[in-house]
């Protein structure tokens, strides 16, 4: 199972805050296996969905580099389950950035309505847990295409964002399947 | 020293959320690490709420000195050095050392602040 719990970035404001959607499907199996016979959208999922927003956030200055893990759910209040075929938006808003970690205040609606408020801290591990990001660069900037980040992300004065330089030189390294994959991720519909 | 009533509650009200701990057990003489169990990444929780509630800017190194506490200078067979409390003491005026003094090992700094501690560091933050 491929462990993403959003689906597309559509507002990236770098170190002030970002917005996901997720759409959940019946086709999903934990939607159904959570509690059978009534589908809906584990709480689990929704933190782990606003890790990854909130996350890929407060990491993205300094070119993703940052090793970022959720440390903290300081605050998940739950107000109504979500099922399938509701279009979740999970908007991460920092409240502190130091160079020990961040705190997010997550929100997410359906339709407009707040159905789970949270709060987030994330540690940043320095080089005793390695000296390498926590995840191969080319295989993060394919993720990071797929979300969509790239076609969204401004800094607080609204230039763009691209890619990182050192993300785009691993892809070009990296074995040839990544190639592909990009070409794919790249392709726009006619 | 004794520290406002005022400190106190907004201290206690910030430990208490950013640990999850009941009320009685936040007292003066409590130990965050020992006493309440407070954890690394709690630290960056409990300084976020007490920037938001007296208007401050926590510096990390003022509550952990690494630097002191990982230099050869200040730091000897494991034990902060007499140089090293002098340095510490005046880093930390608002810190009670007495214990740690009397057996200065650097992996029991971690557990030395007490609630009171943190209540006279945002005193002198707020003065």
């Amino acid at each position: 199972m491929r462990w993403f719990w959003i689906d597309r970035f559509i507002e990236f404001v770098r170190n002030t805050r970002a917005t996901t959607i997720k759409n959940v499907s019946f086709g999903e199996e934990p939607i159904d296996d959570y509690l059978p016979g009534h589908p809906h959208y584990p709480h689990s999922l929704i933190i782990e969905g606003m890790a990854q927003t909130g996350g890929l956030l407060v990491s993205e200055e300094g070119g993703f580099r940052t090793k970022t893990v959720l440390a903290k759910v300081s605050k998940a209040v739950f107000h109504e389950l979500i099922v399938p075929g509701d279009q979740i938006f999970l908007t991460a808003v920092v409240q502190d950035k130091k160079p020990s970690g961040a705190i997010i205040e997550g929100t997410v609606t359906v339709d407009g309505q707040v159905r789970a408020e949270l709060e987030l801290s994330f540690a940043f591990l320095d080089d005793r847990f390695g000296e390498t990001g926590l995840f191969p660069a080319e295989d993060l900037l394919r993720t990071l295409r797929i979300l969509k980040l790239f076609d969204v992300a401004v800094d607080q004065n609204g230039n763009r964002i691209h890619a990182p330089e050192h993300m785009l030189e691993a892809e070009r390294q990296a074995p040839q399947g990544f190639v592909h994959s990009r070409a794919i991720s790249q392709s726009k519909p006619a | 020293m004794q520290v406002s009533e005022e400190v106190f509650s907004k201290v206690q009200a910030a430990l208490i959320d950013a640990l999850g701990v009941d009320d009685d057990e936040v007292t003066p003489q409590a130990t965050m690490v020992g006493d309440l169990g407070a954890e690394s990444i709690d630290f960056l929780d409990i300084v976020f709420k007490l920037e938001k509630s007296f208007g401050i800017k926590v510096a990390t190194e003022d509550l952990f000195p690494k630097d002191i506490l990982t230099e050869s200078t200040y730091v000897q067979d494991g034990k902060v050095t007499a140089t090293g409390i002098a340095e510490l003491k005046k880093r930390m005026p608002w810190a009670d050392l007495s214990k740690f003094e009397t057996n200065p090992r650097v992996q029991d700094f971690g557990d030395l602040l007490t609630v009171s501690d943190l209540c006279r560091y945002v005193e002198s933050k707020i003065a």
